[in-house]
């Protein structure tokens, strides 16, 4: 399944290297998207100390420890939710007959090694915070545990973004309100949403233990909802939880799947 | 107005009510839409918030002007297109199939904004309504300072945003892809626009660049007008300005373009 999934990705690779004035602006566009999002932070704390309790440095490290989760789910997963343009154009269905994988042959499709300059924004963005807060080793421990699970989450999100394509083919967006959505709604500290959306992304869609709560662990802070300071530990559980329910969904859309007719 | 075949009614007009009913097509990629920038406005509703709290008054928005204004500018991405694309120049371009275009008896450049007009009409209500009603049930939302005005300035808003978007589509005769410019288009359009954080709180000499540039004409301005913190005249103004610039531009561009396919050989 691995070697599969290197073999296609390392072929389209080639292929989008093959435009290289295009190729060259796309890694330096991803980024600079990423980048974008920090020249907002920045510009939020231009205007003020603290937002929702939390200052600059503790927002970068937020940011990076889940923008680094996501770019990368997004680098190797993320084109899974583009299924859909697959079952219109019937292509879904050569995939089928293939020996290997539908998931890991979508995961792979149009595979985009540019998303890669995303990880690497996050990452520094991620770097800088850490280097700034000075956290004991006791606790630094978490970082690395969160991102992979943050990973994980962001990897099951797709799958679940991608199996609800088998029943609202036509409304692929949908899937981005909760992919791109759970990835823009990590960016800040969950303090400044509403307690009730809190509760929902801890107990119903586990997205707070990308590194909301993990974070707060890792920062050594409070929970603002009083949850102790141990959940965040749970992260890892939470993820492999979610994982499983986008593993029986994605194979519960494919099961249910009677390709175009066209 | 209903346009049938027969009826001697001018091409660009008729264009226009093609793009819209093509567009009205999708009515289900058109509600998702919706969905997904009402969901991203309910996160940023809070980010601004929280801001707000913190800074009252920022920028000259109170906590209800902020929270209107971020559904505005989200309601603004389907009929402004501010994650580009809306057109289908730049996959003709890279078909050949451009060059039929080209040959046509009749403008390029008026024929996509034709088109594109009809579009921009179909996702102004069905994309740009289910935001702010939403915004406004959820957070409440001021009513608009001068509605008529704030109607013009989204249908210039439009223009400037196809004058842009028709530039960048044409400069793939010269890169032969499309993708890595969209990009580039991308990155300008969504933090230049007002999009991300109103362009008033933008420091210093960045802030008065960011308000000068074209793509204040998508978001922020319209926005504005609809809040009256900007002054409807000046504020059209702009936008004309800018609508007749990058018009301008393009139909350079369009000449250029046609002398490059021959070239080329399509």
């Amino acid at each position: 399944m691995i070697r599969t999934y290197a073999l296609l990705a390392w072929a389209w690779t080639r292929a989008a290297a093959q435009y290289r004035v295009s190729f060259a602006l796309m890694t330096a566009g991803a980024f600079v998207i990423g980048g974008l999002d920090i020249a907002v932070i920045w510009i939020i704390f231009a205007n003020t100390g603290s937002l929702a309790g939390f200052g600059l440095t503790e927002v970068m490290f937020l940011y990076g420890a889940s923008e680094l989760a996501f770019a990368l789910a997004d680098l190797l997963f993320g084109s899974v939710d583009r299924i859909s343009q697959q079952i219109r154009a019937g292509t879904l269905d050569v995939m089928l007959i293939r020996p290997a994988s539908p998931w890991v042959q979508m995961a792979t499709d149009r595979f985009t090694p540019h998303r890669i300059g995303r990880a690497v924004q996050a990452g520094t963005v991620l770097g800088i915070g850490l280097a700034r807060l000075d956290i004991p080793l006791t606790r630094a421990w978490m970082v690395p545990v969160m991102v992979v699970s943050g990973i994980v989450i962001f990897a099951a999100l797709f799958t679940l973004g991608g199996a609800l394509q088998f029943l609202l083919t036509d409304a692929t967006e949908v899937a981005s309100a909760f992919t791109y959505g759970g990835a823009m709604l990590n960016q800040y500290p969950l303090s400044v949403y509403d307690a009730r959306i809190v509760r929902g992304l801890t107990f119903v869609l586990p997205l707070a233990f990308v590194n909301w709560q993990p974070g707060l662990y890792v920062l050594g802070r409070p929970d603002p909802l009083g949850l102790p300071s141990w959940t965040g530990l749970l992260s890892p559980a939470a993820a492999l939880a979610l994982a499983a329910v986008a593993a029986l969904a994605w194979r519960a859309g494919i099961r249910r799947y009677r390709s175009t007719g066209s | 107005m209903i346009l049938g075949h027969g009826a001697a009614v001018s091409l660009y007009p008729r264009l226009a009510w093609y793009g819209f009913r093509r567009h009205a097509t999708y009515w289900a990629a058109a509600l998702a839409g919706a969905f997904t920038n009402t969901v991203f406005g309910v996160l940023r509703a809070y980010v601004l918030i929280a801001l707000w709290q913190a800074r009252p008054g920022l920028g000259g928005y109170d906590v209800a002007g902020v929270v209107t204004y971020t559904f505005l500018t989200q309601a603004c991405i389907g009929p402004m297109q501010l994650f580009g694309g809306g057109l289908d120049l730049p996959q003709r371009i890279r078909t050949g199939d451009v060059a039929l275009d080209l040959v046509r008896p009749a403008s390029l450049q008026l024929w996509c904004l034709s088109e594109d007009l009809g579009r921009a009409a179909y996702l102004f209500v069905a994309r740009g309504a289910p935001p702010t009603l939403l915004g406004a049930l959820l957070f409440g939302i001021v009513a608009p300072h001068a509605p008529a005005a704030f109607l013009a300035s989204v249908a210039l808003g439009v223009v400037v945003s196809f004058g842009w978007r028709y530039i960048v589509a044409l400069a793939t005769c010269w890169v032969m892809d499309d993708r890595g410019l969209a990009v580039f288009s991308l990155v300008v359009t969504t933090f230049f626009s007002g999009l991300m954080l109103p362009l008033a709180i933008f420091p210093g000499w960045f802030g008065s660049l960011a308000r000068a540039l074209p793509w204040s004409a998508m978001a922020q301005v319209p926005a504005d007008v609809y809040l009256g913190t900007a002054g409807p005249a000046r504020a059209l103004a702009f936008q004309a300005m800018w609508a007749a610039v990058l018009l301008a531009l393009g139909a350079l561009m369009t000449g250029a373009a046609r002398r490059k396919v021959v070239i080329q050989g399509g």
